[in-house]
């Protein structure tokens, strides 16, 4: 999931659960790493499924050209929908503007933010960079932190203790959950580190997974977003109005819905603790434009199989193994449908998870080691 | 210099590919470009991934798993989440065959 570490749901409580999932075991320094390190999970054997070298070869290929389009007209959009909605600032038609706006700028950078942090998105290396620094201003997520807390993600996907970027934490709180439709309690934290990078300080944990060669990027980068912020607020005070922020800020808090609604279903609810991206992972099927929004990331088990594999080429590998994995979603209500009620009923037995339907012939390599 | 090792016929790897070659205990990746071949070791310097399984891309391979880049020519790391550079094997084709010496 593309959400902040704390991150959309999951407790600050310190008790025991019945089930014996703690709100501890997701810290990284002192929580149920330690475990899933004995029990083989960490960096482990995850199952992939068969793909001939020259289907996988082909299906890897990456270009600029649908990049290009793609990013050409989200960029059209946002500023097409910004101005509209200055242009409407005297009478209420500029809130369906501004909802478009934030949507576009707060809820959809999400998935730039991520195909181009893979180096997926475009086939010029610094088509990439140049998209995920402005990806990740967009979305709130630190350049450099989410780079590495990601690389994680890949390698211990929904390992408790291991993995920064499991959205929704047992036992699940709704409050926090509503919360974070619209960055309220993820943004705090961020905005606090954000403060702490600039002025060198990098928080323990997320030490845990970046490369000491790396933190003096992170403490430049909270320079960079102080300063923009900064530059923001002063457009604030020297025009007398919110405004600015309205176009600049603001947008990642009341957009985020967008990556919400389309993240949430990649990994919640579905078991910990298991090397089977068939398992942990959704695959939903979207409407075009939601695709557009999302560039194919609703191909998640596809995505965390093969990450080599760029947006556009995501339903042709989804085409190629579709037989040997569960069936996919066939919408964003079906797998609200399902998820939903296993959140609820995780409130009150954090080891209840869905359990995804393998084809016979398959069995996933290792689980479990608390789910 | 150490010994040259045989590993396969040239056309055994694709234009722009890799393959796995382990020897005495240790995997390596054999790349082809074009007629050129390189070898480096076969492991990401991230996460110790198996390169073989990656991409080639302009005398670059992509680790599989993380996105990792190395120039292949010289085993240069070009980026996060590879930091740390890869070690490189003299290659040569001789007789239509590729040879490294480990």
């Amino acid at each position: 999931m593309n959400t902040s570490p704390a991150r959309l749901g999951g407790i600050a409580a310190t008790r025991g659960q019945p089930g014996g999932v703690t709100p501890q075991d997701y810290r990284l320094l002192d929580g149920a790493g330690a475990k899933a390190l004995e029990a083989g999970l960490v960096n482990g054997p995850w199952y992939r499924c068969q793909v001939a070298r020259p289907t996988l070869k082909a299906l890897m290929q990456r270009s600029d050209a649908r990049a290009l389009r793609d990013t050409a007209l989200w960029f059209a959009l946002i500023i097409g929908s910004g101005v509209l909605a200055f242009m409407l600032r005297d009478s209420l038609w500029a809130i369906p503007a501004f909802i478009v706006y934030g949507a576009l700028y707060g809820g959809s950078s999400d998935s730039r933010w991520h195909e181009s942090g893979h180096g997926t998105a475009f086939r010029t290396r610094w088509m990439n960079e140049v998209l995920y620094q402005i990806a990740s201003f967009m979305v709130m997520r630190r350049p450099t932190v989410w780079r590495w807390s990601h690389a994680r993600h890949h390698s211990d996907t929904l390992v408790t203790g291991r993995d920064p970027e499991i959205a929704v934490q047992r036992p699940p709180s709704l409050v926090t959950l509503l919360l974070n439709l619209f960055a309220i309690k993820s943004s705090v934290d961020v905005l606090r580190q954000v403060v702490a990078n600039a002025f060198g300080h990098v928080d323990p944990e997320e030490a845990s997974f970046i490369p000491e060669s790396e933190r003096a990027k992170v403490v430049w980068e909270g320079r960079a977003w102080l300063a923009v912020y900064g530059a923001v607020a002063a457009a604030c005070v020297a025009s007398g109005s919110i405004w600015p922020a309205l176009f600049i800020g603001l947008p990642s808090f009341y957009g985020a819905w967008l990556y919400v609604f389309f993240g949430l279903p990649q990994h919640a609810a579905l078991p910990e603790n298991v090397l089977d991206h068939r398992l942990n992972c959704r695959t939903i099927y979207m409407n075009p434009l939601f695709r557009f929004l999302y560039w194919n990331m609703n191909y998640h088990l596809e995505h965390h199989m093969f990450p080599m594999v760029p947006f556009h080429a995501l339903p042709r590998l989804h085409d190629e193994i579709r037989q040997d994995c569960p069936p996919a979603y066939a919408s964003c209500w079906a797998a609200y449908k399902e998820m939903f009620p296993a959140i609820l009923r995780q409130r009150r037995d954090p080891s209840h998870h869905i359990v995804r339907p393998l084809p016979s012939a398959s069995a996933p390599s290792i689980s479990g080691v608390s789910a | 210099m150490s010994n040259w090792i045989d590993v396969c016929a040239l056309d055994d790897i694709d234009d722009e590919d890799v393959m796995r070659f382990d020897h005495a205990g240790k995997t390596y990746a054999v790349y082809r470009v074009g007629e050129a071949v390189y070898a480096t070791d076969g492991l990401c310097t991230h996460e110790q991934v198996h390169l073989c399984d990656g991409l080639v891309m302009d005398h670059v391979i992509e680790c599989p798993k993380h996105n990792g880049r190395f120039d292949i020519r010289t085993g240069k790391a070009l980026g996060a989440p590879a930091c740390i550079h890869l070690a490189t094997h003299p290659a040569k084709v001789e007789g239509g065959r590729i040879c490294i010496a480990c």
